[in-house]
């Protein structure tokens, strides 16, 4: 009997599915390996849900017609890969700047320049955190299996309308390409985040840029009643440009602020064997599937190994690493760059002696094997 | 309704040079949107960086102030989205042909509804004078002290043959011309591409010796003629005003709807 | 159940990519088991080598590769020669028996078929190759069932492609029954 409720796909389409799920109204993209099938896939699912899709003439025009889409009142999504995420960074900064909800998927390949495009990397963890030029808050999510890209596609959608902000997920080649079962989560299973509109009536002066006492701003949709201007000079609370050093000083910290003091609210992770562990695995995507692996493996054997896996990259989640490193005797960080999130670890732990890295930097996966053999050398018993 | 209440008071003084042709253009465009009786609702005014860009906040439009040459990529995510909307986009030479160069070509390609005004004054006037894609060979600029090497692009035929299906050029001295050209741009349904010489006395004219606003003015008077005119065949050296293309084709978004038929099995 | 492990492998456009989708997919949405497929490319869209891992369990998978398989498929001999070190002791080790030499000192259970040249005598379109070897490899592991794989080739495939397509999975399940028999 088919089992009409799971599909097996590639992660990449869970993606897809998800921002439709979430309310994807505009996509605009380029063709980049590995993140392509996203694109291929929201061609022939938009119009049936009537989206439109777009497809650019590079990714600096994409990220820029996404966010011009999301003025108009739209969910929008971008999908692209390192070069074209290098690429977006201007645009990306822009959203930041004019508060402009929107996502951008990254999946990330080996790099840098044009690097390995048909093979794994996650080398943009920091790209995606200070890409942009100048001080800015940055929200990333990433996930390592397909229930995952879906909860974490949906959740990016979620936070760019509550925080009014760009949100980028971080996938990577093997989760983006890998099939694995998914079950298509029923509407209203997974809740979503509307565009929050303001209530000032028509002919009333309207502050686009003047936030609530919670730190949310209401918007208005171009076309609609209230004419006002976005631009990505500093601008007063009506969205005009300035120089004054107070209001300048006022728009900067409150960029940084709505996402540094609501960091709680947007971080997202995942124990596994943590409570007793003596040696804690700190892993996100692809990589964790890996570290998962191993400590499943020696669990079975009372080793007392324990994963924390990272949904959310950015705000970096350090109170939980914090915590979760506490009892341990060593933290291993597995990911696959030169220590990008290690180096985040380290900051955060109380003794960052004590944290190591199992990687791989040669576009492969890395394996439980691989990470086994570092686990040996760490703890005194060679390879 | 009178053309004061098109514009933002807040705004204002605007930040343009004593004797730049960018008002005029702003004082144009006004008119004509006026004279179309058009709902400042229903129109965004989108501009990239430079000295032009800074029109759209001087508009009570929706307006977007945007990125340098990115002007048209922002403006087709609005148009596609929403394309009910008017889209009009204000861009200079450099913002337009260099940094915006393959934004400008590919929305020419689409045609998608939307107008592009080049303002087209030779020079980056806001970084203070260096040489653009369209200040031609021999002139002067900062980034050019011994004689601009560069060939200028000549935006007519580069949006001609990049597919714009409304292209015209006028002068900020042909301020009769120069109005019905935005209004025959805007009405226009398809990519409409209107290049307006515009002077920059302060960088282009004071560094090639072109003279003051005034002289400037009446350069463009003098070194352009209309379309097949007597004077033109005169002196075939002379810069064509006019509208070089005004034909049909479907529009962008028009055949995306189509294609949400098919999607939709309609 | 055992965990079990398929390596598949061969020349690009010969499909043993889609063969190991469908397996891992019928898998999935008609046994109810779980199921991981990747696969390793470059840059040419035909010819180059092709190989894709899948992963059979009735448990949750992590790691999604393949580096010992249970399974060892070759459909090319380059890809015998790269992948031939790397199965399980007492694993499968299937081959086309025209297009692969010489696997006689591997150790494992050996199923050398004529999957190329009974396709070509049989139906005539070096298309369905892969759908042949899908046959036999159903019949071989028993993890699936092949009306499932039936049922999915329907699904996936536009009918113009059914008829071939059964006529290939068909034909290399028995391949392997008549193997079986020897």
């Amino acid at each position: 009997m088919e089992n009409n409720d799971v599909r097996f796909i590639q992660g990449n389409e869970v993606c897809a599915e998800a921002a439709l799920y979430a309310g994807l109204g505009l996509f605009a993209g380029y063709p980049i390996t590995p993140s392509t099938e996203i694109a291929e896939h929201l061609a022939l699912r938009l119009p049936q849900e009537g989206g439109k899709f777009l497809q650019m003439e590079d990714e600096i025009s994409s990220l820029c017609a996404v966010i011009g889409a999301s003025l108009t009142g739209k969910k929008t999504l971008t999908a692209t890969s390192g070069p074209g995420f290098s690429l977006m960074q201007e645009a990306l900064g822009y959203a930041i700047m004019a508060e402009i909800p929107c996502v951008i998927v990254n999946v990330m390949r080996g790099g840098p320049s044009t690097g390995l495009p048909t093979h794994a990397g996650q080398g943009d963890v920091m790209q995606a955190r200070w890409g942009t030029h100048g001080d800015h808050a940055m929200v990333a999510l990433t996930a390592s299996n397909h229930a995952d890209i879906f909860r974490m596609t949906v959740e990016a959608f979620n936070i760019a309308e509550t925080y009014r902000t760009p949100v980028i997920l971080l996938l990577d080649e093997v989760v983006g390409h890998l099939r694995e079962k998914i079950r298509i989560p029923e509407p209203g299973e997974i809740s979503l985040v509307a565009r929050l509109r303001t209530a000032v009536a028509h002919g009333v002066d309207y502050h686009p840029y003047l936030p609530r006492e919670d730190g949310r701003l209401p918007m208005s949709d171009f076309g609609d009643v209230h004419r006002y201007n976005v631009t990505g000079l500093y601008h007063d609370m009506w969205g005009f440009p300035t120089e004054k050093p107070e209001i300048v000083y006022g728009l900067i910290r409150h960029l940084v602020d709505k996402i540094e003091n609501y960091s709680e609210k947007m971080t997202r992770f995942r124990k596994y064997h943590t409570k007793d562990a003596e040696t804690l695995f700190v892993s996100y995507g692809a990589a964790a599937r890996s570290a998962l692996h191993l400590v499943e493996n020696r669990r079975k054997r009372g080793e007392r190994i324990g994963l924390l896996e990272l949904n959310t990259l950015w705000p970096f989640p350090a109170d939980i690493v914090r915590e979760a490193a506490a009892k341990v005797d060593f933290v291993l960080v597995v990911e696959m760059n030169i220590g990008q999130v290690m180096r985040e670890v380290k900051l955060a732990v109380d003794n960052p002696d004590k944290v190591f890295l199992a990687n791989r930097i040669d576009g492969q996966l890395i394996t439980p094997t691989d990470i086994r053999n570092i686990l040996r050398v760490i703890h005194g018993k060679g390879v | 309704m009178p053309v004061n209440d098109y514009i933002r008071k807040r705004f204002f003084p605007h930040m343009w040079c004593p004797g730049c042709g960018h008002g005029i253009v702003l004082n144009a465009l006004l008119r004509a949107v006026e004279a179309l009786g058009l709902d400042k609702q229903d129109i965004v005014m989108v501009s990239g960086i430079g000295c032009s860009a800074r029109i759209s906040g001087y508009v009570d439009f929706h307006s977007m102030h945007t990125l340098h040459g990115r002007a048209l990529a922002f403006a087709t995510g609005i148009k596609m989205s929403k394309p009910e909307l008017n889209v009009i986009v204000p861009m200079g030479d450099g913002d337009a042909l260099a940094i915006g160069g393959n934004h400008f070509i590919h929305a020419s390609r689409r045609n998608i509804d939307m107008t592009a005004i080049v303002m087209n004054n030779r020079i980056y006037g806001m970084t203070g004078g260096q040489f653009s894609p369209l200040s031609g060979y021999g002139t002067m600029g900062t980034t050019v002290p011994y004689g601009n090497i560069d060939q200028a692009f000549n935006t007519v035929d580069l949006a001609v043959s990049s597919g714009a299906t409304f292209v015209a050029r006028t002068t900020a001295y042909h301020v009769g011309e120069l109005e019905e050209f935005i209004k025959q741009a805007i009405s226009h349904k398809g990519f409409s591409v209107l290049e307006v010489l515009s002077q920059c006395p302060t960088h282009f004219g004071r560094r090639n010796k072109a003279g003051d606003a005034v002289e400037m003015l009446e350069g463009y008077k003098k070194q352009t003629a209309r379309i097949g005119s007597k004077k033109k065949q005169d002196n075939p050296e002379l810069i064509e005003r006019g509208i070089f293309v005004e034909k049909e084709q479907t529009e962008y978004c028009t055949e995306y709807e189509s294609v949400i038929s098919r999607a939709q099995g309609k | 159940m055992e965990k079990c492990r398929f390596l598949f492998s061969g020349s690009g456009g010969q499909g043993v990519i889609t063969a190991a989708i469908l397996l891992a997919e019928a898998a999935v949405r008609f046994e109810s088991l779980n199921a991981v497929q990747s696969q390793s490319y470059g840059a040419a869209a035909r010819g180059g080598a092709a190989r894709s891992d899948v992963i059979i369990w009735d448990k949750p998978i992590y790691f999604p590769g393949v580096i010992q398989p249970n399974v060892l498929i070759c459909l090319t001999q380059e890809a015998f020669d790269k992948y031939q070190s790397t199965i399980r002791p007492g694993g499968y080790l299937v081959t086309d028996s025209d297009l692969v030499k010489n696997p006689a000192f591997v150790d494992a259970r050996r199923v050398e078929l004529a999957f190329q040249k009974t396709v070509m005598e049989k139906i005539g379109k070096p298309v369905v190759l892969n759908i042949c070897l899908l046959g036999a490899i159903v019949e071989l592991t028993g993890l699936v069932r092949l009306d499932s794989v039936k049922e999915l080739i329907r699904k996936r495939f536009s009918p113009s492609f059914h008829e071939i397509n059964l006529k290939a999975l068909d034909l290399g399940a028995q391949l392997l029954r008549n193997h079986k028999k020897l």
